[in-house]
């Protein structure tokens, strides 16, 4: 069974999944040529010296990328996976004193020929470690101890990065918490932690009167529950319930004031615009609120069918700041309207719910661990970054998976997805020492 | 993971097909219209005269977001104009309450129309300052200062009008035809508006067509028109005229063509074009002999004499009287100057007697058709006026400009408002009968009045324009011929009754060789001081080529102010030269200013 591995390195792999790999890569290809493309000097899509010519050398690196990784033992990731977490930390460390800076973050290293973005390999590394720690048989995630190293095994990229002043980049290491809930982190937290961010960001949208309406009725509902549920339990259960219950809406209420007040009468004038930029795109569309509001201008004239390939007026006069990288959406969404951003995000979709239905058929638990963080870390990147263009997230800025032009994105991404592939390739083999 | 997506699509739905407000944003971003203006149609006289060309003029446009000065003292040296002048001419484009829909990414105008002389001085400095556009244009040259009051002026397009357009072709800062011929032919001679759809790209840069031009359209010139002025003529008579308030127009009987349209005191139409506009514009409107009024249209006067011509003309149509009808001059029904006693028709016409008229308008206003006096003038007056109607009286003269008044013919219900129903009879409204009284005429229905007489008893509305465009074709309303309730014979003795008139009678010391001039005096007595003089004439007798009518205000008689001019016209038009030089500086040094009542 070894031998023929070594001789049909594509022996088992997920055709389905390669296959959304090559149509993304592909179609993000065609967009950037989109958006360098000038009618009044016709350029060569092939042509070195512009963006699509570039990503082409891109592609054609990641095709060498995922050949190396197929050729390579699937045993090699999990035996080094901590050695690798370790350098990518040491590079990251490194970067925010040797790197070039670029836009205020200091998250680029310059190699010479081509610069690279540590943070974009880090979540590789990151969710190879993630996977082995607790795919370790001895780790139960259930524990406090467990929680707190899984904790500083995340905490410690997301300070580097945050030192790199690389806001965007930090945020998608939260899309691990969605890995670990699969794996047993008590889903009450996850709870909490969705309650305490829509709280928070619904106080600052539409203000505290509405929010404590919406927190009565709530309560008011779930203790109508129990009361109607009551025959079920006991006289002090019920009231041991109602107690939880309240003082839980007693903290809520607490913490709607508690966020007005730090908001509105604590924070300085620049500091709370930073913020509210966040919830009103619109505020400013000359300054903050330029980037969203273009971008929204952008698809908005899409209309349904599109302006039509290289039709785009928005996107390609650059009206679009930092199109061809993070608002590469906006090509999309231009020149092939609702239709054809309708099928992108359902093709979208579709190829995360296939990694989520690989994920889940690995018999290996850091394989599956790995699968699920390819998984999150994509759904992350593909909600923020869509999201962010049509003005429903505010402007973190993280690449597209695939699409994206750039080296770093679209290679730490190959290496990611198709790691897992390799797993998933030999998921019959149960991975030894575990 | 579908919920999410879910979302995105439903946003995406709201965002790109159900909102429309991003695709106008995008347009406002991506796209320039501009607009290429085309060239105004030209005005040519009868002779092929070029009258109104267009002359290039240069707008200085600055993008103020561009636009950057490092030594304003210089700038405003080589453009001549004061740092403050300056300061505030940016000031007040920057303010969009002034300057609505300013932007800073777009050219807004800093100087306008400048002539080719001021713009080839500053040309060269254009390049050292980043930011500052030329936009070429034209405004209109005229190459007589003439005919102003015809011509017209073209302008920037006002609120109201531009509020009230139905097919929203104008746009603020468009410039219209304010008045004259530039106001009645504006569609033929606007041409028709070329739009380029320019893609540029966040730096103002030009990207190209946009969608490969297929939403362009290419302007077309507008249509030159040819004018049935004889501008010689015209020139002729506005230099007659100076130093008097008044108007002369002269019709080609046959054609209905206006050969001269002077109303006087006139002013050079270059005064209203290009920078200067509004200042002249404002200049002219102070005046107090108005020579922005255009009195052949909106002049209105009582006829005086000239009307006993038409009187006649209707009496004989009436059959209240023959050409051989005679009546003594009574003096006591009307007061009358001194001439042989009694008339015909005939030489009631060569010596404007007014018991002669008085006694056939009484004739035609008691007829006896009802046995109650007062029912009988209202059948007979009603009768009366109708014919008056058809020879173009008390209606608007549907002539190529806009604003032309109707005049008055009064009517029954015009007079039982002021006396009451059957209240009134002859002796109230006797004064009609020689074209005073409640009759006002504005004098071009007095010269359509010659050129039908001349004509026999029909007309073609005057008109200004002969040839619209390429094909040449002209209004369908100038093809027509009205005919009057008056038969043709009826105006033979008429005929040679006014060619008694010169040959004999009022105007006897006017006589020119070899032209057979028939004509008419008038005196018309009016509230505003002294009597204007009035003559209308057509010649030769024999196939008329011109009919002319002339107003001059408090110039006393017919036959010494308004006749010789009409006759040194007739001669000019006619013969081309002039052989009574003392009569020409008689008329030119004559100055009747003196003599008009204005209101300070």
């Amino acid at each position: 069974m070894r031998s023929d591995d070594k001789i049909n390195i594509t022996n088992n792999l997920d055709w389905i999944a390669v296959g959304f790999y090559i149509l993304f890569v592909f179609l993000g290809w065609l967009n950037i040529y989109a958006v360098v493309y000038d009618p009044e000097a016709v350029s060569n899509i092939f042509d070195f010296s512009i963006n699509s010519g570039k990503q082409l050398m891109w592609i054609g690196g990641a095709f060498l990328l995922i050949v190396a990784i197929l050729v390579i033992d699937y045993k090699f990731y999990s035996t080094f996976s901590y050695i690798f977490y370790v350098l990518s930390m040491l590079i990251l460390l490194a970067t925010i004193f040797i790197g070039t800076e670029v836009n205020g973050s200091r998250s680029w290293l310059d190699l010479g020929i081509v610069r690279v973005q540590p943070a974009e390999f880090a979540k590789f590394t990151t969710a190879l470690a993630l996977a082995r720690f607790l795919g370790n048989i001895n780790t139960n995630i259930q524990r406090l101890d467990t929680m707190l190293k899984a904790a500083i095994l995340l905490g410690i990229p997301c300070a580097l990065i945050l030192l790199q002043n690389e806001t965007g980049g930090m945020l998608v290491f939260s899309a691990f918490i969605l890995v670990m809930y699969r794996e047993g982190l008590p889903g009450t937290l996850l709870l909490i932690g969705v309650f305490v961010t829509l709280l928070f960001v619904l106080t600052l949208a539409v203000g505290v009167k509405p929010i404590l309406i919406g927190l009565g009725i709530l309560f008011g509902l779930i203790i109508a529950y129990f009361l109607i549920n009551r025959l079920r339990m006991t006289r002090k259960q019920l009231l041991n319930r109602l107690s939880i219950i309240l003082l839980i809406f007693a903290m809520s209420v607490g913490f709607v004031f508690g966020v007005h007040k730090i908001f509105f009468e604590i924070l300085q004038e620049h500091q709370r615009n930073r913020i509210m930029v966040l919830f009103d795109t619109e505020l400013d569309i000359r300054d903050v609120g330029y980037h969203v509001h273009q971008s929204k201008i952008a698809i908005g004239s899409g209309d349904f069918f599109g302006k039509g390939f290289l039709e785009g007026t928005q996107t390609k006069f650059d009206f679009v700041p930092e199109q061809s990288t993070d608002f590469i959406f906006c090509t999309i969404g231009e020149e092939h309207g609702w239709f054809g951003s309708t099928i992108l995000i359902i093709l979208y979709v579709l190829f995360m719910m296939r990694l989520v239905f690989l994920a889940e058929r690995q018999k290996d638990s850091f394989s599956r661990i790995y699968g699920y963080s390819v998984a999150s870390i994509i759904l992350f990147h593909f909600m923020v970054n869509i999201g962010m263009t049509i003005g429903l997230f505010p402007v973190i800025g993280i690449p597209l998976p695939f699409f994206s032009y750039g080296g770093s994105s679209l290679w730490s991404f190959t290496i990611l997805l198709f790691v897992f592939l390799k797993l998933d390739s030999h998921r019959g083999q149960v991975l030894a020492g575990h | 993971m579908v919920a999410i997506g879910l979302i995105y699509v439903i946003r995406l739905f709201f965002l790109q097909v159900l909102d429309s407000s991003y695709k106008i944003e995008a347009e406002i971003n991506a796209i320039e219209k501009v607009v290429d203006y085309p060239y105004r149609g030209l005005i040519y006289d009868r002779n092929g005269d070029l009258l109104v060309f267009n002359t290039p003029v240069f707008d200085i446009t600055v993008v103020t977001k561009e636009f950057k000065l490092t030594d304003t003292v210089l700038f405003c040296n080589r453009f001549g104009i004061t740092p403050e002048e300056f300061k505030k001419l940016m000031v007040d484009i920057k303010n969009p309450k002034k300057n609505i829909g300013y932007s800073r990414n777009k050219p807004q105008t800093l100087f306008k129309q400048l002539s080719l002389e001021d713009f080839a001085h500053i040309q060269d400095y254009m390049n050292d300052y980043p930011g500052l556009y030329t936009q070429a244009r034209t405004v209109r040259s005229y190459s007589y200062a003439s005919a102003a009051n015809a011509l017209g002026y073209i302008g920037e397009i006002g609120p109201k009008a531009l509020e009230k357009q139905s097919d929203g072709y104008y746009k603020q800062g468009d410039y219209i035809g304010q008045s004259g011929l530039e106001l009645y032919y504006e569609k033929e001679l606007r041409g028709k508006r070329g739009v380029k759809y320019i893609m540029k790209d966040v730096h103002g840069v030009l990207k190209g067509k946009y969608r490969g031009g297929v939403f362009d359209t290419i302007s077309a010139p507008g249509e030159n028109l040819i004018s049935t002025f004889d501008i010689d003529l015209q020139q002729y008579g506005e230099k007659l005229l100076q130093n008097k308030i008044g108007c002369v127009v002269a019709i080609e009987p046959q054609t209905g063509e206006i050969l001269a349209f002077i109303s006087s005191p006139t002013y050079d139409p270059n005064l209203l074009t290009g920078r200067k506009y509004s200042a002249n514009y404002k200049e002219l409107e102070k005046d107090p002999y108005k020579p922005l009024f255009n009195r052949p249209l909106m002049a209105m006067y009582p006829p005086g004499s000239i009307f006993k011509l038409a009187q006649a003309a209707v009496a004989l149509q009436e059959g209240v009287i023959t050409d051989k009808s005679r009546f003594p001059c009574d003096k006591t029904l009307v007061n009358c100057h001194n001439h042989p006693s009694p008339q015909d028709l005939r030489g009631a016409i060569q010596w404007s007697c007014n018991p002669y008229f008085y006694m056939v308008y009484k004739k035609m206003i008691s007829q006896d058709k009802n046995p109650n006096k007062f029912k009988d003038t209202e059948i007979n007056f009603d009768e009366w006026r109708h014919n008056m109607l058809t020879l173009g009286f008390g209606q608007k003269m549907l002539v190529d400009l806009p604003s032309s008044k109707s005049g008055n013919i009064p009517s029954n219900a015009y007079y039982d408002k002021i006396y009451g129903d059957l209240h009134w009879k002859f002796s109230t409204i006797y004064s009609l009968s020689i074209g005073q009284g409640e009759i006002n005429v504005v004098p071009i229905q007095m010269a359509n009045l010659a050129a039908l007489i001349a004509n026999k008893g029909w007309y073609i509305t005057p008109h200004f324009i002969k040839s619209i465009g390429k094909d040449g074709h002209i209004l369908e309303e100038y093809k027509n011929k009205h005919v009057t309730s008056v038969e043709p014979k009826y105006f033979e003795p008429i005929i040679d009754g006014m060619e008694q008139v010169v040959l004999g009678g009022t105007a006897y010391w006017l006589k020119i060789k070899d032209i057979d001039i028939c004509g008419k005096t008038g005196t018309a007595e009016n509230p505003h001081g002294d009597d204007h003089s009035v003559y209308i004439a057509f010649a030769p007798k024999k196939e008329p080529k011109i009919a002319i009518a002339v107003y001059v205000e408090n110039a006393g008689f017919g036959a010494m102010t308004a006749a010789p001019i009409a006759h040194l016209m007739i001669e000019k038009y006619l013969k081309d030269t002039i052989t009574r030089k003392p009569l020409e500086d008689m008329i030119l040094n004559k100055n009747l200013l003196h003599k008009v009542k204005v209101k300070p």
